[in-house]
């Protein structure tokens, strides 16, 4: 398993974290290409379903590019994204599944630097941990 | 299955070679073609190119395309461009989807071909399922009233009110305070015309005066908003002078907000650079002693005959402090060297030292600071890390220096006054923040949506902010900017309508049991509850609705979505880039 690469999915945002990932790219700084993201108007807005969905289905991380305080949208959009990866991570745990798969960061229009690392790091820590099982069933936490 | 009848149109760009340098284009097209049952699938040199455009132009109309992807660059760049191009080929240009395959992929990935070329097909692969499943949207369109509620009668306010009016919208223009004018009202001589920031402020008033259309109340505050753009209800609660004690409150509805709130001035911490002493002043209180002196500056009662200048208090403060003004403030370098010129010609005995950072009198206040040279001032540069020591000196100060001009040396200064050279800090406006519900950045001012694209506009539709209520200006700035206010407001209601992006929450009322969580979620009250059958269901009231999506995660039936990002979108997207990501090559 030692050319083994974890696929993960990033969810970033229209305006805050998309930016930031395009300005690692138009820098140049590399980062797994196993690394795919779908973008959101907002992380506020991420359903718990959907990473369950990506985490049965073939991803082994959900990394989270959060608006964190830029959010232009919601005002406590970082406390809301949490919640959700709470409820997520509440739910794998049931599973005895490893919380780690998700993780949020903030991300902002300029964090080129800190997507990167995070992209490298967060490879690293799901390569030690091998790839997620799946197909484990996939209905989602709600968040209250 | 239904989204196999859709015809869907791919094109893949070259980008030169920023892209097909490091993914294989060709590869990623046949693959597009194999699998996905598009209509057509092409590679171009430069799709932003007329002729591309043009031959997408042509597929959608002989191939009666009702989708487009374009893999190109960050939708940034050129998401307008080919919603544009969609339209002008009568396509409805919400059915285009645009898929990043230079920024987050060929550039993030110039090391691993393979990788990036495995990934590319992946996001093409999503843009697609996401087109397959991107219903036919209209524009929202609000009617709109011509009437703007300016907030702030400052130089920007008031400017404002008086081109609105000229180009036939009936403003409102509210002041918080029992008079106009706001900062500018309180500065003397200005640069460069030599006018009193008061007779300017009266210039304005008198124009006010004379234009009908403008409605001025003053002690009066935004206190209440609902509605939406084009059509904003609002109350305006006003302190009236002849009663006082009592509050009066004014409904009024309008199509668009001027926010022009303004600044306030820095003040110092107690103690920093000894002030709250005697002898020690902020740059505005030194303006008004100086402007108030007549024939000798005296400050309390002594005669100032040595001024020190200390800058960039309150501004560029550095990363480590918490909370710090990181900006710099703008307008005080060539303000401070304005007074020390105006000092020295008023009272010649008055020699000004200046202990600066960086002397950032740009454009034509450069000749202030030349001026204030050539008229006997001094400058000693100082490090950030090695601020001036402000130290008492018998009734005087003493203030000393490592002065980087001379290469370090260790220079005192006596000094009669001590001017701290404040800059500006975002006014504090809790109350109105909250009834608009605007964006503040991490400096507290005020954000825009874009600090070159949309500089005055807001992320509140309807909502603009001009002048310093927004970062630190100079006058003629504030000016400036709430003229590309007037112009962004103006053209917004002389049409009559207003037509909003669509992509926005709906619930499926047959989902819908009810419980008022997506309500409450909502940022914006853009949720209602109304009758659907015989059960209470929640409605989403387009115009309200900013598209964020936060009522997504909060329903327990997956009844509230997002256009654009529906549950089967997202999935479906999810299922291609898992299954692309799963080849390992």
């Amino acid at each position: 398993m030692s050319d083994y690469r974890p696929r993960i999915l990033v969810f970033s945002t229209e305006n805050v974290s998309d930016p930031g990932i395009d300005l690692a790219g138009r820098n140049k700084m590399h980062y797994p290409a196993k690394v795919l993201v779908v973008t959101l108007p907002c992380s506020s807005a991420i359903k718990p379903r959907w990473i369950i969905h990506a985490l049965a289905g073939g991803f082994d991380g959900v990394f989270i590019a959060a608006d964190g305080s830029d959010c232009s949208y919601v005002a406590d959009c970082t406390q809301r994204t949490a919640a959700t990866v709470a409820a997520v991570q509440a739910q794998l745990r049931e599973k005895s599944l490893e919380p780690a798969r998700v993780k949020m960061a903030a991300v902002c229009s300029v964090c080129a630097e800190s997507f990167q690392k995070h992209m490298v790091s967060f490879s690293e820590a799901l390569r030690k941990m091998g790839p997620a099982q799946r197909g484990f069933s996939g209905t989602a936490a709600k968040v209250n | 299955m239904e989204e196999n009848k859709r015809k869907i149109g791919v094109y893949i760009c070259h980008c030169g070679g920023n892209i097909s340098d490091h993914v294989d284009v060709e590869a990623v097209r046949r693959q597009v073609e194999e699998k996905y049952g598009v209509t057509v699938a092409r590679t171009s040199m430069f799709t932003c190119s007329d002729a591309s455009q043009n031959d997408m132009i042509r597929d959608i109309r002989e191939l009666g395309l009702d989708g487009m992807v374009v893999a190109s660059c960050s939708p940034k760049l050129h998401l307008t461009t080919f919603r544009n191009m969609s339209t002008r080929a009568g396509l409805n240009p919400f059915q285009y989807v645009q898929v990043n395959i230079r920024e987050q992929c060929s550039w993030a990935h110039s090391d691993d071909h393979e990788g990036a070329t495995c990934k590319a097909a992946g996001l093409v692969g999503a843009g697609i399922e996401k087109a397959m499943r991107q219903e036919a949207l209209q524009p929202i369109r609000v009617t709109s009233v011509k009437r703007v509620l300016v907030i702030g009668a400052g130089i920007a306010g008031l400017r404002a009110a008086i081109e609105l009016a000229d180009l036939g919208v009936e403003v409102f223009l509210i002041e918080k305070e029992a008079a106009v004018g706001g900062q500018v009202a309180k500065l003397g001589e200005m640069f460069p015309a030599g006018k009193k920031g008061a007779e300017l402020i009266a210039t304005l008033l008198d124009e006010v005066k004379k234009r009908p259309g403008i409605t001025l109340f003053l002690n009066a505050e935004l206190a209440e908003k609902s509605g939406h753009i084009g059509e904003f209800e609002l109350e305006i609660r006003i302190r009236p002078v002849a009663a006082p004690g009592t509050e009066e409150t004014v409904r009024i509805q309008v199509g668009a907000i001027l926010v022009a709130s303004g600044f306030a001035e820095y003040e110092p911490k107690p103690g920093e650079y000894a002030f709250g002493q005697p002898g020690v002043v902020t740059l505005a209180q030194f303006e008004r002693l100086l402007r108030e002196s007549g024939e000798r500056l005296l400050h309390d009662g002594r005669e100032v005959k040595k001024i020190a200048f200390i800058y960039c208090v309150g501004s560029r403060q550095n990363a480590e402090t918490e909370g710090g003004n990181r900006w710099c403030s703008r307008y005080c370098c060539s303000t401070a060297t304005h007074l020390a010129v105006l000092a020295r010609k008023k009272f010649p005995v008055a020699r000004s030292y200046h202990f600066y950072r960086d002397m950032r009198s740009y454009g034509k206040f450069e000749s202030l600071y030349e001026e204030a040279g050539k008229s006997g001032s001094v400058f000693l540069r100082f490090h950030e890390e090695r601020p001036p020591r402000v130290e008492r000196d018998g009734d005087s100060w003493l203030v000393s220096v490592q002065d980087l001009a001379t290469g370090g040396d260790e220079v005192s200064v006596p000094a009669d006054l001590v001017v701290l050279v404040t800059g500006m800090t975002a006014r504090p406006n809790d109350g109105l923040t909250r009834v608009l519900k605007l964006p503040l950045g991490a400096d507290r001012f005020y954000n825009e949506i874009h600090p070159k694209l949309r500089p005055v506009e807001t992320v509140i539709d309807g909502v603009y902010i001009a002048g310093s209520c927004q970062g630190p200006k100079n006058a003629g700035e504030s000016v400036v900017s709430s003229l590309s206010a007037v112009a962004k407001a103006a053209a917004l209601l002389i049409k009559g309508y207003v037509d909003l992006q669509p992509f926005v929450a709906y619930v499926k009322a047959d989902a819908c049991a009810w419980c008022g969580r997506c309500a409450a979620a909502c940022p914006y009250s853009a949720i209602e509850q109304v009758a659907y059958g015989d059960k209470e269901v929640a409605q989403v009231v387009d115009a309200l609705c900013k598209g964020c999506g936060a009522c997504l995660p909060v329903c327990p039936l997956d009844a509230t979505q997002l256009k654009g990002y529906t549950d089967e979108q997202i999935e479906a997207m999810i299922d291609v880039l898992a299954r692309e990501a799963a080849h390992e090559g």
